[in-house]
């Protein structure tokens, strides 16, 4: 089990992509983010509260619940549904999705289907905090937190104070777990 | 779960996970697309042995809303009038190709025979005076909507119990999810068993109307011998009846439901079934929302097998 990212590390990648969103949107009017359940849904929350505080004007962020757009339901447990809070009309806006691990992209591929069931935004845009490469389709971030090589066999792990009572990100072997 | 057949001796665990998984459904009705594709390529088959139009139809929309496809049959067009055996109609259907059988029948058992027949799913859209879960679900998820919880309402459940599979469903959820039930209707309504419910009975409506949270209204079921076990409508509406001078003296954040059709004049007056407080087309919008749980919870996900 090797340890990736600490604390401090997750802090300042979330303030970093917090200066490349208002970066490149020259500001934080119109965006939207949407946290992708469940870790997704609390790096929304920090990413919005990181925005608040470099521009001083509150970005609304809400989550997405993608379990029932999934291509592979079949093949999974049952999952409870997460909740899908939308806080304002996406329509016109810039939604940035915001995952806690990229990894085939399948998961984005999903969410990107509810977005437009939810509305029309004008741009979509993804930010991950852990990038560990293998897409199986056609989907890039705009914004990464760490790029971590792994292999299919390994498993990287996301903790998070709110669910998990610490923050880190750890690769582990299947093997080990 | 494999099948879903009744609510008897479903943990409250269970049904709050439901409920639970049928608000996030209610998220997605309200959508612009309220559309899913969670259960494409799935096909669902609604059996309605006894005529229905709410349940049928709101079955047919959230399977739909959940991408299913879905087949439909009605005794009167079928080959049932020709002779066939139920089993027989059954094997039929499965032999098209359907992932789900959501059955209505009017003989108590009728949808834990199918389940011994077939391995998909079956679903009770009520039997006989037995079971309504789904109706169950959706009243429960109505009044959870409203109040926040079942835990300590008071909740009387007025007319023909004795005949009612509503009630029935209705009882062991509103009790399981923790609200404290009383049966109200004259002596002949009432179940004969009345012991083994978990609720009290009473046949002075005017006594008990004042400490319910909820007054839930049953429809005086012609088709089952409702009318024959009382002398007259009239009589009926006049003890039993939820009146505008009956509803005036509930609680005043009481809340009224009724599981539809309504005999409007008969056990609901009209005005009452039309003020605010009535949460009768709730019942019918968060109808949708619980078929789709259940649907999801039995097809969504990992076969069971």
């Amino acid at each position: 089990m090797a340890c990736v990212m600490d604390t401090g590390d997750m802090d300042r990648a979330i303030r970093r992509i917090a200066h490349e969103i208002l970066e490149k949107n020259r500001g934080s009017d119109d965006l939207v983010l949407l946290g992708i359940q469940t870790r997704g849904v609390p790096l929304a929350q920090r990413l919005a509260l990181a925005l608040e505080g470099i521009e001083g004007s509150a970005v609304a962020a809400g989550s997405l619940d993608i379990g029932l757009y999934r291509d592979d339901l079949d093949q999974r447990p049952k999952m409870e549904l997460g909740a899908t809070s939308v806080p304002v009309p996406i329509g016109g806006k810039t939604v940035v999705l915001v995952d806690d691990v990229l990894y085939t992209g399948r998961t984005i591929r999903a969410a990107l289907d509810a977005l437009a069931d939810i509305g029309r935004p004008s741009r979509v845009q993804l930010a991950v905090l852990v990038d560990r490469g293998h897409r199986e389709l056609p989907i890039r971030p705009d914004y990464i937190g760490k790029n971590v090589p792994t292999s299919r066999s390994e498993r990287v792990s996301v903790r998070l104070v709110e669910r998990d009572g610490e923050d880190g990100v750890v690769i582990e072997s299947r093997e080990a777990t | 779960m494999n099948h879903f057949l009744t609510i008897e001796g479903l943990p409250a665990d269970d049904l709050n996970g439901l409920l639970d998984d049928a608000d996030e459904f209610v998220e997605v009705l309200h959508r612009p697309i309220p559309k899913v594709p969670a259960l494409r390529g799935k096909t669902v088959a609604t059996m309605f042995f006894e005529p229905s139009t709410r349940t049928k139809m709101s079955f047919e929309k959230a399977a739909k809303a959940l991408s299913a496809d879905t087949m439909s049959f009605s005794p009167g067009t079928s080959s049932l009038s020709k002779g066939e055996s139920l089993k027989d109609t059954v094997l039929t259907i499965k032999a098209m190709g359907t992932d789900a059988m959501v059955v209505r029948h009017k003989a108590t058992g009728a949808p834990w025979r199918i389940a011994e027949w077939i391995e998909q799913p079956v679903l009770n859209a009520g039997d006989g005076a037995h079971q309504h879960p789904t109706q169950a679900l959706l009243d429960s998820l109505t009044i959870r909507q409203h109040f926040g919880t079942l835990e300590g309402l008071k909740i009387g459940i007025i007319g023909d119990i004795r005949h009612s599979r509503v009630a029935r469903s209705d009882i062991q959820a509103f009790s399981t999810l923790g609200a404290e039930v009383t049966m109200v209707a004259p002596r002949t309504l009432l179940p004969v068993d009345a012991a083994v419910f978990d609720a009290t009975a009473s046949e002075d409506l005017d006594e008990v109307l004042e400490d319910f949270d909820v007054v839930y209204v049953l429809r005086v079921q012609a088709e089952r011998g409702g009318a024959s076990v009382f002398p007259s409508l009239s009589e009926y509406t006049d003890r039993y009846g939820i009146t505008k001078e009956r509803f005036a003296r509930l609680k005043p954040e009481a809340v009224v439901l009724h599981p539809g059709p309504m005999n409007r004049g008969v056990e609901i007056e009209g005005a009452v079934a039309d003020d605010p407080r009535a949460l009768i087309l709730d019942q019918v919008f968060n109808g949708v929302a619980v078929r789709m749980a259940v649907l999801f919870r039995l097809l969504g996900g990992e076969s069971n097998e």
